[in-house]
């Protein structure tokens, strides 16, 4: 990205001067210059079309990791009053509707552990279906998906994945409300009959890690975490169901954005008003979506827990957090001292709420909500807590974000090498794509540190401890 | 080749050329499952007929990845034979492939077609049909 057309306002903070023909509302971009050059130049273009959409509140913002997306960028974040004729966008949550991480704490050291990594590796990647093609062991029908599009993750504890200790420590406890299974069409279900407690594939991981650094031992206490703790991420999301909700809803809302006169700068932007019949009928969509991958990290979850007990018997895995970074939530926030309800598009930025907030499990409440930034296989990825007066609707990064594109990848690495490299420094990799490994070389990835420090600096998250991975199923 | 591709931050960019619209999408498909496994190790055993209806020829593009996407995990197989019939607004396919097995190389599961660089048009006769998936 061209910083010249770029005004900074604080040292992780920029803005792109208006021009007054354009009718839009403010861009603001979080990150370091450093940051905000590997970006490519569409980011800037991508965010600025979703400032002119109707009903937008404050500025269009992206957070340190962005990088080029469709329709919103990743790490795009923008919020909606629906009483101003606000709308919901497709484009502005994604295919993998409420993408996000599960973290699990353990109550064991990383020297306890090690010796048996490689069997802990090879027990995981039989146990947990990753990668294309791979289908789950659950199989279910039409209206027992409806029951897990209504419960969520609350819905998988009662079948008895996990316990109800785990649904505090979930967004929603575990479900939101408002899904409506019956605006999922019969493909979106067919998609997902053998899809529950599957990975998927790209940038999906479970990943065993070790607290590498702590930087807030007040926040890290009260999440539990200490150095040489093991931890273990679990990046997924709606699978199936999501993405064919997201592909259904997409060429929908483009149409109606057009019948109802609202001028897209881009279709990718496909949406609707948030009080017509489309935006209702994807918002509740939506939220089944949310409830799938819930579900489906709470399968996760307690698959990842059986498999650990056979390799370390007694072994305690507590939910840490789960956070989606893929969605669109209806949220109170002050704007100028009026507290509004508004629709927060969060597409690769993960929700971060401040100390005291009265949605964070009161365990955490002192600190903050805990904000899980996920990193490539061979750098590592960071806990932080969401900081006070948070200035994006509380959201903060989600991850690396890319610095290279997939095809750039595939051709600079080769699978087969980048596994016996990362072997040789320690980090087990376990996956069915070699082709998938390539191009998710941790290389490809902007530096995580970076992307931290920067989330911190913006005053979006404080940076709590850095975990280092050790094992990594990828999908 | 009849398809290629092109360079996006996060997913990929597919390319389908071919004489007519329908052949422009049936490389375009072969570009999207390409990304999934080698499509020369796929056999086409079975069989599948999908159909569908849309007037402009961009999202029809963009309907036809989707439903065949939906439909290979729908049915757990994996596709490598198009053949695509337009006739004004009905699109008509017959699809071959077979299911997934342990002898296919895994490549990248593809989520959709979005509308991020989409185009269909006709450059020196020969038709193009384009898009970024998400991967």
């Amino acid at each position: 990205m061209k910083l010249e057309r770029l005004k900074q306002l604080q040292p992780c903070l920029w803005t792109l001067p208006g021009v007054p023909a354009e009718r839009r509302a403010e861009v603001l971009l979080y990150g370091t210059a450093e940051l905000l050059k590997t970006m490519d130049d569409k980011v800037l273009e991508q965010i600025a079309n979703v400032a002119r959409l109707p009903g937008l509140v404050g500025a269009a913002m992206t957070m340190p990791d962005a990088h080029w997306g469709y329709g919103f960028p990743i790490g795009g974040v923008a919020a909606f009053d629906a009483e101003q004729d606000g709308v919901i966008s497709a484009g502005g949550v994604g295919f993998d509707i409420s993408c996000g991480i599960r973290c699990l704490r353990s109550n064991m050291r990383v020297q306890e552990a090690a010796p048996r990594f490689a069997v802990l590796a090879d027990a995981l990647y039989k146990a947990i279906p990753a990668g294309v093609g791979e289908e789950g062991h659950i199989k279910m029908n039409h209206p027992q998906l409806d029951q897990v599009l209504r419960g969520g993750a609350q819905w998988a504890v009662r079948q008895g994945y996990g316990s109800a200790a785990d649904l505090e420590y979930v967004e929603e406890q575990g479900c939101v409300s408002g899904a409506a299974p019956e605006n999922v069409s019969e493909l979106a279900k067919s998609r997902q009959r053998g899809e529950m407690g599957t990975l998927g594939s790209g940038n999906h991981y479970l990943e065993v890690q070790v607290v590498d650094r702590i930087f807030d031992a007040v926040s890290a206490d009260a999440f539990g975490l200490f150095e040489g703790q093991l931890i273990i991420s679990i990046h997924c999301g709606s699978r199936g169901l999501g993405h064919q909700i997201g592909t259904d809803y997409l060429v929908m809302l483009a149409k109606a954005a057009s019948r109802l006169g609202i001028n897209l700068p881009d279709r990718e932007l496909a949406c609707a008003p948030i009080k017509s019949p489309e935006g209702q009928r994807y918002i509740g969509a939506m939220n089944a979506a949310i409830n799938c991958a819930l579900a489906n990290r709470q399968i996760l979850a307690h698959l990842t827990r059986e498999t650990f007990n056979s390799v370390y018997p007694g072994i305690q895995l507590e939910t840490l957090f789960d956070v989606s970074h893929n969605t669109c939530k209806k949220e109170t926030h002050e704007i100028r001292n009026e507290r509004r309800q508004l629709y927060v598009h969060r597409k690769g930025a993960t929700r971060a709420l401040g100390p005291g907030h009265p949605m964070i499990p009161e365990r955490y409440r002192a600190a903050g909500q805990p904000v899980i930034v996920g990193g490539s296989m061979g750098t590592g990825s960071y806990i932080l807590a969401g900081s006070a007066g948070n200035p994006a609707f509380a959201s903060a990064s989600h991850g690396a974000g890319r610095a290279m594109s997939r095809r750039q990848a595939l051709k600079q690495w080769d699978g087969r090498a980048l596994i016996h490299d990362l072997a040789q420094q320690g980090i087990l990799i376990r996956t069915r794509s070699l082709r998938g490994v390539a191009e998710e070389a941790p290389a490809a990835y902007k530096d995580v540190d970076q992307v931290a420090e920067a989330t911190e600096v913006a005053g979006l998250a404080r940076r709590v401890a850095f975990l280092r991975p050790q094992v990594c199923i990828k999908g | 080749m009849r398809f290629s591709y092109f360079e996006h931050d996060a997913d990929v960019g597919v390319i389908g050329r071919g004489d007519t619209v329908e052949q422009a999408f049936q490389a375009a498909a072969q570009a999207v499952f390409a990304i999934m496994t080698n499509l020369d190790s796929v056999q086409p055993r079975d069989e599948m007929l999908i159909e569908f209806e849309e007037a402009d020829p961009e999202f029809a593009l963009v309907i036809w990845i989707n439903l065949l996407l939906g439909k290979a995990r729908e049915s757990g197989m994996v596709f490598n034979d198009f053949h695509l019939q337009r006739n004004g607004q009905q699109w008509r396919a017959r699809i071959k492939g077979e299911k997934w097995h342990d002898g296919l190389e895994r490549g990248v599961e593809v989520k959709g077609a979005t509308f991020t660089m989409l185009a269909v048009r006709q450059e020196k006769g020969i038709w193009i049909a384009q898009c970024v998936v998400d991967v």
